[in-house]
């Protein structure tokens, strides 16, 4: 049990646990020993991964930008090792009603916008990032209308988005954001009905979620560990339902480029830096 | 290349369904084009790419889609679960709910149904059976003369309500030992299991109709004894399905048979007699299924009959010390068949119960025979049954 490689991850949903538990299960079968603990916050796990109480973190790409940033003033060094096939090249889009004669981002001065969670990176701070780019400052160019829903999480869970898409289809706010799959997903179940939509603005291309590992983590088992992991088939009748549990068909490399359009709103916002400054005090 | 025009169809509005179908017949790799007008598209098909695992790219225009190696994933170790027309010797756990004759993805959860062997439960006649019980349901509302009026003399009411409380009792057990079954048996035996569910209906229906006639010109219903439902849970309680068969379908149901007839035959009233003539017709076929699927049984197995014979064994010594027929029951067939109180009625009615209690006796012994039983095993058998009747 000393030995098992041990993973950090935010309980965002119940399935969590059939996830990690079905991944414990592979590994064990692959001879490999891993184990998992569950925070309810990112930033707790941040926390817990420069105590070193964890080997590796499944991140959030804002809890990510938090490890990259300690990392970077406490003199230690973080690493993103592998990520999801589905969270390469996201955008998010700001979307109002076809009928509501905006027709631009810029028509949003004086209006009212609903984004997600407040530290959702998709659903608030990449699109009010773009719009602030694009000379709209929030709060004061434009009212910002935030559906909190589980804060702490990142905006992994998908309610605040659909919550933000459903006050603007009751006429509550006057545009939304959300991810390009939200949109069509909120499409497809029908919380925005088909045609009652327009998209006003979409953002650059960002990653998201991934594994990173700190410089003391175990080499060895961590270089087993991605190895393993970038194996995985879809193929393989074992893994594809925890592969389409965790919303993906194959485990990609890590690459990092992708969280400049998040870390520009973050530098703009000011989101992290206390926590920033907090945490790297203690990881020194 | 194949090339799909959307037009103003977005995905929003099922437009992925065209995509889908020309990815489908172009080979991993090969690229798609898809053309569309529909606002939202280029954020959308995008998005839902990403989500199949499909590369896309902005190409003259409009897309350029590319099949993902992982599309075809999922049903490349799928599985067919058997021939629709044909029944495999044992299903595995792993083909679960699935329709016979369909694919199943590799991976599905095994289910646990203990009956999936086809020498435990099958019966070719299972698919006759079942098309024939379905063609046969009655609809108590229209098929019994509900409105006939009713006058008999208060003890003969009360003898018919005694009887119609014991076989109430009776037939709840016949309906509670095959749906015990029916949701044991590997759906792969899907005629078997039907043919459980629609004789637990039938028993449902009975036990309806029966309510219904014992209420018509009383507002209770009669005695229960200890002996009579001592019988029935040695039933209830027998966990294996052929034994439990045999015990309730060959056996049980075998003389209520007889019994139905009886009454059938003796009815004072057209309203009995309806019930008793369409409830007969149901338990011909119960019976018919037990002897069907224990035939072909002791078939494969002959060292079967061992087993069915210390059942019965088992299930006399178990009831040894109780009373049998509630004699409340016994003296009310007595009373239906005699018609009156004058001594010589009695006495025909005394022997019309004798003659079904032997009719009874030889149809188990015909049915035992029928089975695979010498005759002279049979009789013995047939001696050591429930007096209780089911
Ligand atoms: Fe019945
Ligand atoms: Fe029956």
């Amino acid at each position: 049990m000393s030995e098992a490689l041990v993973m950090g991850a935010v309980a965002y949903d119940p399935k969590v646990v059939t996830i990690w538990d079905g991944f414990q299960r592979w590994f064990a079968e692959h001879d490999f020993a891993f184990d998992y603990v569950l925070y309810s916050n990112y930033e707790r796990l941040v926390e817990a991964h420069f105590h070193g109480d964890v080997d590796l973190a499944w991140n959030s790409p804002l809890a990510w930008l938090q490890a990259e940033r300690i990392a970077d003033r406490a003199g230690r060094r973080a690493e993103a090792i592998a990520m999801r096939n589905t969270d390469c090249d996201l955008t998010s889009v700001i979307v109002a009603r076809s009928d509501s004669g905006i027709e631009s981002a810029a028509d949003l001065r004086g209006k009212t916008v609903a984004v997600g969670a407040a530290d959702s990176p998709q659903g608030t701070l990449i699109p009010l990032g773009h719009l602030a780019e694009a000379g709209l400052e929030p709060d004061s160019d434009f009212t910002v209308r935030r559906f909190d829903v589980l804060l702490g999480k990142h905006g992994d869970h998908v309610g605040g988005e659909r919550d933000a898409a459903k006050a603007l289809v009751r006429g509550e706010v006057d545009a939304a954001c959300m991810i390009d799959f939200n949109h069509y997903f909120f499409g497809k179940e029908g919380t925005l009905p088909s045609g009652s939509t327009r998209i006003l603005a979409q953002t650059g291309e960002y990653d998201h979620c991934n594994f990173t590992v700190l410089d003391d983590a175990p080499a060895d088992s961590i270089q087993r560990f991605r190895e393993l992991l970038l194996s995985m088939s879809y193929d393989d009748p074992q893994v594809r339902p925890l592969l389409d549990l965790e919303g993906l068909k194959q485990w990609e490399p890590g690459r990092t480029e992708k969280y400049a359009l998040l870390a520009q709103a973050i530098d703009r916002f000011g989101t992290i830096d206390e926590f920033v400054a907090r945490v790297a005090e203690s990881a020194k | 290349m194949i090339v799909v025009d959307l037009r103003d169809l977005g995905l929003d509005r099922g437009g992925h369904l065209l995509v889908k179908r020309a990815l489908g017949r172009s080979a991993a790799g090969d690229a798609v084009a898809v053309r569309g007008s529909a606002p939202g598209l280029a954020v959308d098909l995008k998005a839902w790419c990403r989500s199949q695992g499909h590369e896309v790219e902005a190409d003259d225009g409009g897309w350029k889609v590319r099949r993902s190696a992982t599309a075809d994933g999922r049903w490349r170790r799928a599985e067919a679960t058997g021939d629709p027309s044909a029944v495999v010797d044992d299903a595995p756990a792993h083909w679960g709910l699935a329709a016979r004759g369909a694919t199943v993805e590799a991976g599905a959860p095994a289910f646990d149904f203990p009956l999936h062997t086809r020498d435990a439960i099958w019966a070719d006649e299972a698919a006759a059976l079942y098309a024939q019980a379905a063609a046969a349901q009655w609809d108590p509302a229209t098929a019994i003369p509900w409105q006939t009026p009713i006058d008999l003399p208060d003890e003969v009411e009360d003898a018919i309500v005694q009887i119609l409380t014991y076989l109430i009792e009776n037939e709840t057990a016949a309906l509670v030992v095959p749906a015990r079954f029916a949701a044991q048996v590997h759906p792969h035996f899907r005629e078997v299991m039907q043919l459980l569910a629609i004789q637990a209906a039938d028993e449902a229906r009975h036990i309806e109709v029966f309510t219904r006639r014992a209420l018509l010109r009383r507002s209770r219903l009669a005695l229960s004894t200890v002996g009579g439902q001592a019988s029935l849970k040695t039933l209830v309680d027998e966990a294996d399905f052929a034994l439990a068969s045999f015990l309730l379908s060959v056996l049980g149901e075998g003389s209520f048979l007889n019994l139905l007839r009886f009454l059938h035959e003796h009815a004072p009233d057209p309203v009995t007699q309806a019930v008793m003539r369409l409830t007969a017709q149901d338990e011909a076929r119960h019976v018919a299924f037990g002897i069907a699927h224990l035939t072909r049984h002791v078939e494969a197995d002959p060292g079967f009959l061992t087993r069915l014979a210390s059942a019965v064994e088992r299930r006399h010594d178990a009831l040894a010390e109780t009373a049998g027929l509630n004699e409340e029951v016994f003296d009310a067939l007595v009373l239906l068949a005699a018609g009156a109180w004058q001594p010589e009625a009695i006495e025909r009615g005394w022997d019309a119960v004798q003659t079904l209690q032997r009719a009874m006796e030889d149809g188990r012994r015909q049915r035992l025979v029928r089975i695979g039983f010498a005759a002279d095993a049979a009789a013995a058998l047939s001696a050591l049954h429930t007096r209780n009747f089911m």
